[in-house]
């Protein structure tokens, strides 16, 4: 009885892995070669569109095929139509790594855009580096990182997790309590606010952390209802959300009795997690669908007009439509597509975007953000309350910080 | 001290949504031995009936939706077993591969059809109070699910021991061959018992959206712990499977009350093992005079 059931789950392992030493063998040939031959310039865009992380990356997925379009509305690059080469990460980090090499090497694209998780990042990075490739990711993460084949259009930690901070010390909020998903995200910003913590003279009343789809959360809430803290700092990520907010007001803990500052929860989550028993809640970002602006409402109204009117424009959405049009500007810059004289033509490079103007900074290939405190409204969207009113300078190491010394 | 006992109606609440959960599995895995990974994607369709019932119910989807979500996830049983199952019947690695397949294509149909992101299921107004126990709020949607666990163990002890297709169930899974020489069609035996138990997940599955996610992974969440439930209460055990999922509950709750979630899962699942190398056969064993 076991050997038929452990010969398919063999191969089923083994397989991918032999894939991958075969694609890996053939690195011979240059890479980043997209713009020659052909009438076309490919690009892959590689998100996930099965499994658990899906929820999320679908929608990033299609705002990037949106700025493709707008590119090839425009003229295209070089006198050629930008195409998009869509793969499925399918939630696995492997698989990323895999289809990275894939897009790389047999579809010969020119740069890629994609990942979400900082897992599925840290998969595809040493496939970038080893063939001198680029990747655009959109999301924000923990920093302390900064590779020289990767551009990061989502915010660093100074660019939202410390302005969130700010915005929780301004409003007089000392005793936090600091919830998250286990894993290396919630993780490294914690440490970061525990440093800030100490440096600010505020007080961590506890710092817990749930498995990855974890949906039991009222011994938490019970916890937390003891501990009385001013504020929570929910660094949870996906479904979890869901259950802990349902949980944490079904106990009666609403926003004005409990203020859970959160940073991965955008308009899009919203809904999903029932609109009462999140408004009135902050939230830290870079963008929200209510940001003020021309480029915002043509954005908006694109998005709109090709997926839906019930559809809602979202933070890592925008820093997704961002990455497309930087690296459209920094190749009619270079008048190439190769990764080096693209990189070199984006530095210091300047857009008017959705959320404003977006610099790309050369040394750590990061943007310039501003960051934005919004609360949930009753519709579930996201109104501004607060603003760091100029981009905030990346610094995913945060050196400019004295209390973060030695963090990284 | 407080919040010590309030984690005692808390510990309930989880054994609770544990029970729901894991109902439906002591019919087709405690009962029948079918190893039914699919098991978490009838209780996802429990959830998106309660969604889809908003159109028509409103506020009071949650209510409407515990009998359609009962047929909707029955009938999609009943289809799996007539489908593909029955003809796996003694194999269960076999049954397993498939029915993890099934539960593949389930959570990516759900996700086509209904999109990836969670969907929102409002709770009935009556149900968003709560009542001071202990020290400590007992939320109303928690009084629910709990309520709801009785009821559905209730009902499902009154059909086995009162109703005439109850005894042939019970029959027919204490002794397989002398229930079919006694005259009872074990095929159509075996579809009803996958009817009612995969419609008990459809069952939990509306009541999960009061506490959880409403998405096309929420099975997932749920599977590993249903089986749990099953397996350390006894095969085929009803009693088993309450006391197992109380226990499991209040364990959980203060493991992760002393220490964290994390190491709370770690210790209930350490628990569980160190008890089956103790009891191998679960809390409470099946005595039959059967041959297999």
């Amino acid at each position: 009885m076991r050997e038929p059931f452990l010969r398919p789950l063999a191969a089923a392992v083994l397989l991918p892995a032999a894939l991958l030493t075969a694609c890996g063998g053939e690195s011979g040939d240059g890479a980043g070669g997209g713009a020659s031959g052909g009438s076309t310039i490919k690009v892959g865009v590689l998100h996930s569109l099965s499994g658990t992380m899906a929820i999320s990356e679908v929608t990033v997925k299609n705002s990037e095929t949106l700025a493709i379009e707008e590119v090839n509305a425009a003229g295209g690059l070089l006198g050629k139509k930008v195409e998009p080469v869509v793969e499925d990460g399918a939630s696995d980090w492997p698989t990323f790594a895999q289809k990275a090499q894939k897009l790389i090497k047999k579809d010969k694209v020119a740069t890629v855009f994609g990942g979400w998780t900082s897992a599925s990042r840290k998969a595809m990075l040493p496939v970038f580096e080893r063939n001198k490739a680029l990747l655009w990711y959109p999301v924000q993460y923990e920093g302390l990182e900064s590779s020289p084949s990767i551009f990061y259009t989502g915010a660093t930690t100074n660019q939202q997790i410390v302005p969130g901070l700010d915005y929780l010390k301004e409003k007089g909020k000392k005793k936090l309590y600091l919830v998250g998903s286990d894993y290396v995200f919630p993780r490294t910003a914690n440490k970061i606010i525990k440093a800030y913590a100490k440096a600010n003279g505020m007080q961590i009343l506890g710092e817990e952390y749930t498995p990855l789809g974890h949906t039991e959360y009222s011994t938490l809430v019970n916890k937390i209802g003891e501990a009385k803290p001013d504020a929570v700092f929910n660094t949870l990520n996906g479904d979890s959300n869901v259950a802990f907010f349902k949980q944490l007001r079904s106990a009666g803990f609403d926003a004005a009795k409990l203020p859970v500052m959160s940073v991965s929860i955008a308009e899009e989550e919203v809904k999903g997690i029932g609109i009462d028993n999140i408004v009135g809640q902050p939230v830290a970002w870079n963008y929200y669908e209510t940001t003020k602006g021309r480029a915002n409402d043509t954005f908006v109204k694109a998005f709109k007009a090709k997926y839906g009117t019930g559809k809602v424009t979202s933070d890592p959405m925008e820093a997704g439509y961002n990455a497309v049009h930087l690296w459209a500007a920094a190749v009619k810059k270079a008048g190439s597509t190769d990764p080096e004289a693209v990189k070199k033509a984006a530095a210091g490079l300047s857009l008017d975007l959705p959320e404003g103007k977006v610099t790309i900074d050369g040394p750590t290939q990061h943007v310039y953000k501003t960051a934005r405190i919004g609360v949930v409204r009753k519709d579930g969207l996201i109104d501004e309350v607060w603003s760091s009113k100029e981009p905030i300078k990346p610094d995913p190491y945060l050196k400019s910080y004295p209390w973060a010394a030695g963090l990284s | 001290m407080d919040s010590l006992l309030n984690q005692v109606p808390i510990g309930l609440s989880i054994g609770a949504v544990l029970l729901l959960v894991a109902l439906g599995l002591t019919f087709t895995f405690g009962q029948m031995g079918v190893v039914n990974m699919a098991h978490g994607e009838f209780i996802m369709a429990g959830g998106y009936t309660a969604y889809m019932l908003q159109d028509w119910a409103g506020s009071q989807a949650v209510l409407a939706a515990l009998p359609v979500a009962f047929a909707v996830a029955g009938a999609l049983g009943w289809v799996l077993e007539r489908l593909a199952i029955r003809h796996f019947y003694g194999r269960p690695l076999d049954t397993l591969l498939l029915t993890w397949g099934v539960s593949l294509v389930l959570q990516q149909a759900a996700r086509d059809l209904f999109g990836a992101p969670n969907v929102q299921v409002v709770a009935p107004g009556w149900l968003t109070g709560r009542i001071e126990v202990l020290g400590g709020a007992l939320p109303y949607a928690r009084l629910f699910i709990m309520a709801l666990a009785v009821a559905c163990v209730a009902g499902i002890w009154l059909y086995l021991s009162r109703s005439r297709p109850g005894r042939r169930m019970r029959a027919v899974m204490q002794n397989r061959q002398l229930a079919e020489v006694s005259g009872v069609a074990t095929a159509r035996v075996d579809q009803l018992t996958f009817f009612i138990g995969s419609g008990l997940a459809g069952v939990a599955g509306v009541a999960l959206t009061l506490i959880g996610p409403v998405g096309p992974s929420i099975g997932t969440y749920y599977i590993v712990d249903a089986f749990l439930v099953v397996v350390a209460g006894g095969l085929g055990q009803l009693r088993g499977a309450v006391i197992a999922a109380v226990a499991l509950g209040m364990l959980n709750s203060y493991a992760e009350f002393w220490t964290d979630a994390s190491l709370a899962k770690v210790i209930v699942f350490a628990v569980v093992i160190g008890f089956l190398q103790v009891r191998p056969q679960g809390m409470f064993v099946l005595r039959s005079r059967a041959l297999t």
